[in-house]
């Protein structure tokens, strides 16, 4: 790793800092070694950015654009920016991932897509990937999470995927990654991992989080229009894993002053309660018991019930480059109807964790009036208008 | 983050890819043990069983040893087994539904007459949560002569074996039918007490065949190992096991053992199972 560059490029030991590396059964050592060199070769070979560069505007729909929200800014004192990745083809900034490990995939000769998804988001967006370079496709959920996210499963099989349901440990998204790992341990040959966070063993952390950093550099330069050539004060982002907020951060972590905040869900904050410890392949802040068995994250947004972060996350709070809160149900809710209502845009459950912070925090030292914050707003919340719903209106 | 394990978390210090020289530690009692029953012409037995999943384990472990094991592998029940079929993913569901504990699980080890090796499977993050120098010290002070830790692949083995070799607690490595031929010399000269050779690219679990990569991945491990190769992983009957042995020095059996137990046989048939597998492989 180069000292003087944060989130660069991590070096062949995967290592952010004291966090991490690739722990995984020798079975996977050699693919995790050829998916790093396929990727080295892949991010610096031009006809491979031209047409990746190519699929995100013309199939994607990108750039997305960064948002005034006169009403909110009016209402709370401090001006929102929205960084819009709800409106990105599948409605969240997880097709800039699943685009990127597709065309990688393709590249590698792999013929089969295997995927977790929490909230569904994830394994939508593998499945619309899969279908666009005509591979098969396996996403595995939880039990529980397939029982709040119906028509997300749904919407992957009209996709042409099959979903695989999870029955083990706490049937939700930590239980969906082992059994994609098992599967990925017996198919390695022909099957590609298309993991969907920053998270588990290197390559996976720094790979994803180049695939997303295009959603900071577009940031950081409509913010500078709009802004006359300045920066935000703060950029917000929710993390489960930690993917939008990577990708937000990537683009002003290291030539711009603006602080980072990230906002995890209060029932599986990983890094404001976690310790360190190894899982999937990294070692993390892990939300784990005394001898380290590791604990059932709970939140109402299955995109964040994560028992874990990814591991440049835990080096940039060990740095103090980027700072961890968290947001509770209720101020998500709450969050989730006032960016209804005031702007008219229904967030993820996911990013209105990032509302909520701003929300809570608004004329406070954190976030002092009159300051110019940036939201990523990684989803759309169509997915959870029934769930809320069911909330609101028992 | 409110704390961090008691060594510090280790720091990777070498990822240019070429492994330190194995340094010149006195072989552990598995080593030893193993190594002298194969001189002696004997095929290796190995059977695996998960601490904990019942309260009769401490017996099935003494039981199983007395029915001609060579070395038994006992396996720390841990909440989220990445590289276990669904057998061993039940044994540990019910070993951890009984509050077992790593500490209690060496603590029985330490209590039980064995008379053979034992050796620890762990998933890694029980040890880097312990703290390594504390989790080699109460392997070695409940008998345990080896380790096996499944997701700590050689580039970050160093902090664990600086304090396992000195407690006397051999790291066993695996190698896997997709390690390439250099990562392959690399494990095996780094190994200790044997050479897990994972039998097939899948998760534990009991196979109806015996899977062509179980002799090929012994057949090249054995080509750098100077300590014995065991087969483990799709291992299931005496007939599998003999076929693996015309070419490895050994097997390791867990699911086909673990299930008889999860479906209630019990020492009896844990140990009765185990003989089976002695004698067809002492007739080869």
């Amino acid at each position: 790793m180069t000292p003087t560059e944060l989130m660069g490029d991590p070096g062949p030991g995967g290592c952010f800092g004291r966090f991490g590396g690739r722990f995984v059964p020798e079975a996977l050592v050699a693919a995790c070694v050829d998916l790093e060199q396929a990727f080295r070769a892949a991010w610096s070979d031009p006809a491979f950015r031209i047409e990746l560069d190519r699929l995100l505007r013309h199939y994607g729909g990108r750039p997305t654009p960064v948002s005034r929200c006169p009403r909110l800014s009016e209402e709370i004192g401090v001006e929102v920016l929205l960084k819009r990745e709800d409106l990105t083809h599948t409605g969240s900034h997880k097709l800039n991932n699943v685009v990127g490990q597709g065309l990688l995939a393709r590249r590698m000769g792999k013929s089969r897509l295997i995927a977790e998804t929490g909230a569904g988001q994830h394994g939508v967006a593998t499945a619309t990937a899969a279908a666009l370079f005509d591979m098969e496709c396996v996403v595995y959920m939880g039990e529980v999470d397939i029982g709040r996210q119906e028509l997300n499963v749904f919407r992957m099989e009209l996709l042409g995927a099959e979903v695989r349901p999870v029955a083990s440990g706490s049937r939700t998204l930590k239980d969906a990654v082992n059994e994609a790992l098992r599967d990925w341990v017996g198919s390695v040959v022909d099957t590609h991992y298309c993991l969907g966070s920053v998270m588990g063993p290197h390559p996976y952390p720094w790979m994803v989080r180049e695939f997303q950093r295009v959603i900071g550099e577009e940031a950081r330069e409509q913010c500078r229009e709009l802004l006359g050539g300045g920066d935000p004060a703060l950029v917000v982002a929710c993390a489960g894993g930690g993917s939008n907020a990577a990708g937000i951060f990537a683009g002003f972590a290291d030539d711009t002053a603006a602080a980072l905040v990230a906002v995890e869900a209060a029932g599986g904050a990983a890094l404001t309660g976690g310790l360190p410890g190894v899982l999937h392949g990294m070692r993390s802040a892990l939300l784990q018991d005394e001898v380290g068995q590791i604990l059932e994250a709970e939140s109402i947004s299955a995109g964040l019930d994560y028992p874990g972060i990814g591991p440049e996350h835990a080096h940039l709070a060990d740095i103090g480059r980027a700072r961890y809160h968290s947001a509770t149900d209720q101020q998500v809710l709450d969050a989730f109807q006032v960016l209804a209502r005031t702007e008219g845009i229904i967030p993820a459950l996911e990013s209105a964790h990032a509302i909520a912070w701003v929300l809570a925090n608004a004329g406070t030292d954190e976030l002092p009036l009159g300051s110019t914050v940036l939201v990523n707003l990684s989803g759309r919340g169509d997915k959870d208008v029934a769930q809320v719903r069911d909330l609101l209106r028992p | 983050m409110t704390g961090r394990s008691e060594d510090g978390p280790p720091t990777g210090r070498w990822h240019d890819g070429s492994p330190p020289e194995q340094s010149t530690a006195q072989p552990s009692l598995l080593e030893e043990v193993l190594t002298a029953r194969k001189d002696q012409g004997h095929k290796l037995l190995v059977p695996y069983l998960t601490g904990g999943m019942d309260d009769q384990w401490p017996l099935a472990l003494e039981a199983v040893a007395a029915a001609g094991a060579d070395a038994v592998e006992i396996g720390m029940p841990f909440s989220d087994p990445m590289i276990d079929g669904q057998t061993i993913q039940e044994a540990s569901r019910r070993a951890l539904d009984r509050a077992t504990t790593p500490e209690g699980v060496l603590a029985e080890m330490g209590r039980s007459r064995v008379g053979i090796p034992t050796v620890v499977m762990t998933y890694y993050n029980l040890v880097f949560r312990a703290g390594h120098h504390r989790m080699a010290a109460n392997m070695a002070a409940s008998g345990v002569s080896g380790a096996i830790i499944p997701d700590l692949p050689l580039e970050e083995l160093d902090p664990w074996s600086e304090a396992a070799t000195p407690s006397g607690v051999a790291t066993v490595l695996l190698v896997a039918p997709s390690t390439p031929e250099e990562r392959m010399e690399a494990v095996c000269r780094r190994s200790r007490g044997f050479v897990y050779a994972v039998g097939r690219m899948g998760v534990t679990g009991e196979q109806a065949e015996l899977a062509h990569t179980a002799q090929e991945v012994a057949a090249r491990a054995l080509r750098f190992s100077d300590i014995p190769v065991c087969v483990g992983v799709g291992v299931s009957t005496a007939e599998q096991a003999v076929a693996v042995c015309e070419v490895a020095d050994g097997v390791v059996v867990g699911s086909a053992l673990v299930r008889r137990l999860l479906d209630g046989g019990g020492p009896e048939a844990a140990a009765e199972f185990v003989s089976q597998l002695r004698r067809a492989l002492d007739r080869g």
